[in-house]
């Protein structure tokens, strides 16, 4: 059997799912992305840095109307993640003002994406309720 | 000797559906007028920056001088996202500063009537095999699965995030500020749309990223503007007429957003605005207290409440309340987008810039007619766009 492969590679998936990001060395700024030099400090040393996967709301938009070929309504957030902000969507939560509110705390969980010709299923992430 | 600059002329065409008008005709529409008002023609002119961010066909400063006249000076073709135009303007005013001329032309045009949402593009189909592509090693398109990348839904959690700070919003709340612009709309003539439309009516109407409806949106539309600019010595020379139509550029500031904790993920829109509002105050020699309008970049209805803040307009935090106290209605103590704003004058992007600029011009000349601000002195404009990238422009009527 394929193994299956993460969405993003920020995205961890054995040793407990969770995000990895690169830390800057000198001032600890965190980033999801490939970096040439830190935005804030210009080190250029960075390290491996485990984002806490318990979290907490701190802004959300449903959204309705999306490019062509994303599914809506879905729910797209900032996730404070123990002082590290996390875009991610909301998910096995209703995508509705009723069920989703700022300040909601809530918890890093992986759904399956697709699978590919060769089998494999790419891992995605999301933002699932705490309670 | 004085480095001060005015604008000396200044124009804006119709907002709308401009379908038998190409990129270049509003352009140089914007631009004749301009020069019409001003008093001065295309051979007076030594610098042109223009702008234009959708038509990708590129130079369209050279485009536009082939319309109204090829005279050899240096041209900027300028794109700075939402900021572009007053990116033109200030790159005139600097050739004017740097003391290379005495008049600049600043252009910004945009057709967008009918482009429909303004989203990250369309997210390409999975492939057939997961393979990792790009600075963040994706197997497949994240836009919708990590997050949102159309600006109704950037802004919309731009607005929430100020509200899970501070407290106080709500979707009525964000709706009564497009209620606001909506009913301004009325009073300019030139607005893409001009009809009031009730708070029952916005709030039902076709919901695109809560709490952002449609009419919470800035309307995609046609148009262009355009100013000219003058040295002060030069403007010493001219007639007591263009010395009292003169408006004085009391500061032209240009930010980025600075690196914060949260911007990687979430476009920081607060730091660099207010860093371009406290610099122009300083440069201007004034404060918030002394604006007696204010053109703000309102690309949605949340966007408008958190630049109340950047602004200094009130109390860091404030901005509910200050909005709930009406000051921001055109007869309140700070009007805010008496124009109607890009939610319902429109949003033609490149144009928008000097658009606003015009706004503020036509109020400190005592010609805007049913929406004058009576008596009005001071004005500040802002633009923001995405990347980032803010401008604004504190001006000053003439004493003359
Ligand atoms: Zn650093």
């Amino acid at each position: 059997m394929t193994a299956p492969v993460p969405l993003v590679d920020y995205l961890v998936l054995d040793d407990g799912p969770h995000l990895r990001a690169h830390e800057c060395v000198n001032c600890g700024a965190r980033y999801f992305d490939r970096r040439n030099g830190c935005a804030s400090c210009f080190g250029t040393e960075f390290r491996d840095a485990r984002v806490a996967t318990d979290g907490e709301v701190r802004a959300f938009t449903i959204v309705a109307y999306a490019a062509p070929g994303i599914t809506t309504p879905f729910v797209a957030a900032v996730v404070d993640c123990d002082g590290t902000s996390v875009r991610g969507n909301l998910i096995n939560v209703k995508p509705d003002p009723e069920h989703v509110e700022l300040g909601m705390k809530v918890r890093l969980a992986t759904y399956v994406v697709g699978t590919d010709t060769t089998g494999a299923e790419a891992i995605g992430f999301g933002f699932e309720p705490a309670n | 000797m004085s480095r001060d600059v005015w604008i000396l002329g200044i124009y804006m065409t119709k907002f709308g559906k401009r379908p038998d008008d190409d990129t270049v005709d509003l352009a140089a529409e914007a631009a004749q007028h301009a020069l019409a008002d001003a008093g001065v023609t295309m051979a007076d002119i030594g610098v042109l920056a223009a702008g234009n961010l959708m038509g990708g066909a590129g130079g369209i400063g050279q485009a536009l001088q082939k319309q109204i006249g090829q005279t050899g000076i240096p041209v900027y073709n300028v794109a700075n996202a939402c900021a572009t135009g007053a990116t033109a303007l200030r790159t005139a005013i600097m050739a004017i500063k740097a003391g290379e001329c005495d008049y600049g032309l600043a252009v910004g045009v945009e057709k967008l009537s009918g482009v429909g949402l303004l989203a990250g593009g369309s997210r390409a189909a999975d492939k057939d095999e997961w393979t990792p592509r790009g600075r963040y090693g994706a197997v497949a398109g994240v836009d919708g699965r990590i997050g949102t990348e159309t600006m109704p839904g950037v802004f919309a959690q731009v607005g929430m995030e100020y509200g899970h700070k501070y407290g106080g919003t709500s979707f009525e709340l964000f709706a009564k500020i497009s209620e606001k612009n909506h009913a301004h709309s009325t009073l300019n003539p030139l607005a893409a749309y001009t009809k009031k439309m009730s708070l029952d009516e916005i709030m039902n109407d076709v919901m695109i990223a809560y709490p952002n409806t449609r009419p919470m949106c800035s309307a995609n539309c046609d148009g262009a503007a355009a100013a000219v600019v003058v040295s002060d010595s030069k403007l010493k020379t001219l007639s007591l007429e263009q010395q009292r139509r003169a408006v004085k550029v009391s500061a032209s500031i240009l930010t980025t957003d600075p690196w914060q904790e949260a911007c990687q993920i979430l476009p920081d829109v607060n730091t660099l605005t207010r860093n371009a509002a406290t610099q122009a105050y300083e440069a201007a020699g004034i404060g918030p207290e002394d604006l007696d309008l204010v053109e703000l970049h309102d690309c949605f209805a949340t966007a408008e409440l958190v630049h109340y803040d950047n602004l200094m307009l009130c109390e860091p935090g404030g901005a509910v309340d200050f909005f709930e106290s009406g000051a921001t209605w055109r007869d309140g103590t700070t009007p805010v987008n008496v124009s109607g704003g890009l939610e319902s004058k429109g949003h033609p992007i490149a144009a928008t810039g000097i658009a606003n600029i015009w706004e503020v011009c036509h109020h400190l000349r005592g010609e805007a007619g049913p929406r004058q601000i009576e008596n009005a002195k001071v004005g500040l404009a802002h633009v923001i766009g995405l990347g980032s990238a803010c401008g604004v422009h504190i001006l000053e009527r003439s004493a003359a």
